[in-house]
């Protein structure tokens, strides 16, 4: 097709891998894809113009690898990685983020600044692609996405941690629920709820679940707002209406929606330090 | 160091002639004594220019050596020393001088009986001298402090205004410059149009650090300019919508100050919905303020836009504030889906009243 060839690793050409673009402006979108013309077992299958179709590509076509930018509309890049359960492999596409490039840093396969260069962008690609080069015969012999050290998910894991982190994603909490992705501010949440795997958000129109850790959440919300009452239970502050004494050595919160949720020693004393009481 | 007063032309005068005065005063004085006119005209002429010197000796030596509040007091000392030191002049030259024998008046003894008054009179003109020069050098080095405070105060409002000018974001850069690398491939002509319409921008956010204010015309085009590049990066969703009263176009405005408004009206309507986006700008004249618009449409489900106006538009409002010394020039509100932010320039501010501004 093209004399860049020569750049690429020798792949399969039965080995077909499956890419999608998500990206939501079009003429980055449109480079992306005429970077990739010289790798003609790369298919893109799908161009998304935002998170959820790009969520809905995902879990339709499950492409092997993303082309991902950060800031797009309704959610980001990252809050659409967190709702996908296997994320694919992600190469993220960015103008200019200091925050998202200190994470990438650490933990992604890689990141392209735009705008970038067609040798930066091979370079990205092969990063990639060499990661699963040291077995090429079962490699070839198996669909591309069951490959662990493709999807990688580890990788994608801890970059989802470090830049939850970020200030945008402690302003709200991206749900999926019945089929429908719901951001929730979080000044809506009452309280949040441990439930096995998941934490249940409490908010003034119903619970909802996510895929996190009691820890995740204790970590990343303004501890000034949310206080951690009990080892299952983390309390919107502005929530509270009373508190009252229950057992020898606990409370019980009450909250404005009528919600009474447990309130440990040791959390009694970081809500009253937390409420200056 | 603080000019001496006597090296301005008017105060030279006024003191001249105050001593004038004063020495036809004496003479005056003396003549009535008995005096003859040759020497009483001497006497006075010669003791008054010496008091003269004294004191503008005095007043300049004030401009190196100062004395401090609590040691005001030297100030007696000085011209107590001074006094004598004038009279005890007066009388070793003019004694000699003057003393005629035979005269109805014997100006040896005249001088005897009349040295403390002389005395006085020099310490009273060398005291006032002193206090006056004392005032004058006190208020030249206060004015000196504030013209450096004022200084200080307008390089930091300056600096800060800069800063706030500064707020081109590195995302609308880098990713026109993506778009553009884009569009070199497969449709080259359209890209040299915006790489045109870029350094236009930017040629344009260049050249307003030093002009502060600009027709609101200008800032229209350049308005426009902006958000020509923004469509190309959005054209499939971005709309926009321009409308102006004619009569508020010559008016002027701080530069760079609606672009972060409409800056974040897009980002706002392009980041908070994936429709459909149109963003309106309106200028008016009501009730002597140019009133400006801009509406973005915005989620209410998600977004709540009343609390904290976010980072673009808190830098309007310092800015407003720094400028007019007005915290309530930048408004926001909400009607229904749609987000309105007002800004309102004092139409008969000196700087935006294109009647009273002289264009230099």
């Amino acid at each position: 097709m093209n004399e860049t060839n020569s750049t690429q690793p020798s792949q399969p050409s039965s080995q077909r891998i499956t890419a999608a673009l998500i990206d939501d402006e079009p003429l980055a979108r449109m480079i992306v894809r005429e970077y990739l013309q010289s790798y003609p077992n790369i298919t893109i299958v799908q161009e998304c113009n935002d998170g959820f179709e790009g969520l809905k590509t995902i879990q339709l076509h499950h492409p092997d690898l993303i082309f991902l930018d950060i800031q797009m509309p309704k959610i980001n890049g990252f809050e659409m990685l967190e709702l996908v359960e296997n994320p694919p492999a992600v190469i993220f596409t960015t103008a200019f983020d200091e925050y998202a490039i200190r994470a990438f840093e650490t933990h992604a396969i890689d990141y392209l600044l735009k705008p970038f260069s067609k040798e930066r962008f091979d370079k990205a690609l092969h990063k990639w692609l060499d990661g699963y080069k040291p077995e090429p015969e079962s490699a070839a012999a198996q669909p591309a996405a069951t490959n662990p050290a493709i999807t990688n998910p580890t990788n994608t894991q801890s970059l989802l941690d470090t830049a939850a982190e970020s200030p945008a994603q402690q302003q709200r909490v991206v749900v999926k629920t019945a089929g429908k992705i719901k951001i929730i501010p979080i000044e809506d949440i009452h309280y949040l709820e441990a439930a096995d795997d998941y934490v249940k958000i409490h908010t003034h129109n119903g619970a909802f679940l996510k895929n996190r850790t009691m820890g995740y959440f204790e970590k990343v919300l303004d501890p000034t707002r949310f206080v951690r009452t009990h080892r299952s239970y983390i309390i919107n502050i502005q929530q509270v209406t009373r508190i009252e004494p229950y057992e020898k050595d606990s409370h019980l919160c009450v909250l404005s929606s009528g919600a009474q949720v447990p309130v440990s020693k040791a959390g009694y004393v970081k809500l009253r330090s937390v409420l200056g009481l | 160091m603080a000019k001496s007063p006597l090296s301005s032309g008017r105060v030279v005068v006024i003191f001249t002639s105050w001593f004038a005065i004063w020495a036809l005063l004496q003479t005056h004085v003396l003549l009535n004594f008995g005096l003859r006119a040759v020497t009483a005209l001497s006497d006075s002429a010669f003791s008054n220019t010496i008091l003269a010197l004294c004191c503008v000796l005095i007043s300049n030596g004030m401009q190196y050596y100062l004395p401090k509040k609590d040691r005001y007091w030297y100030i007696l000392f000085i011209s107590l020393g001074l006094a004598a030191l004038c009279t005890a002049l007066c009388k070793a030259a003019l004694v000699p001088l003057l003393h005629t024998p035979g005269d109805p008046v014997d100006y040896a003894v005249f001088f005897t009986r009349s040295w403390t008054v002389r005395l006085d009179f020099a310490f009273l003109q060398i005291g006032c001298m002193c206090i006056l020069s004392v005032l004058w050098y006190s208020s030249e080095e206060e004015q000196e402090n504030r013209q450096r405070r004022n200084d200080a105060e307008r390089l930091a409002k300056e600096a800060e205004l800069f800063k706030l000018r500064q707020q081109l974001a590195p995302h609308f850069l880098f990713n026109s410059l993506n778009s553009i690398s884009a569009l070199i491939g497969s449709r080259p002509e359209q890209a040299r149009k915006m790489i045109q319409q870029l350094s236009d921008f930017l040629r344009g956010n260049l050249r307003k650090e030093d002009q502060q204010w600009i027709p609101l015309t200008e800032e229209l085009q350049y308005l426009e300019l902006y958000l020509e590049i923004e469509k190309v990066r959005f054209g499939h969703r971005l709309s926009t919508e321009l409308d102006y009263a004619p009569e508020c176009l010559e008016y002027r405005l701080p530069s760079m100050l609606l672009q972060p408004i409409v800056e974040n009206a897009i980002k706002f309507g392009l980041y908070d919905t994936t429709d459909s986006v149109t963003i309106s700008i309106r200028a008016r004249l009501v009730d002597n303020y140019i009133r400006i618009e801009v509406v973005n449409p915005f989620d209410p489900e998600t977004s709540r836009p009343k609390k904290g106006t976010g980072f673009g538009l808190t830098s309007i409002q310092r800015r407003l504030y720094l400028l007019f010394a007005r915290p309530d020039l930048l408004e926001t509100r909400v009607e229904e889906n749609l987000f309105i932010t007002t800004v309102r320039i004092p139409a008969n501010w000196p700087a935006a009243n294109p009647t009273q501004t002289a264009q230099p």
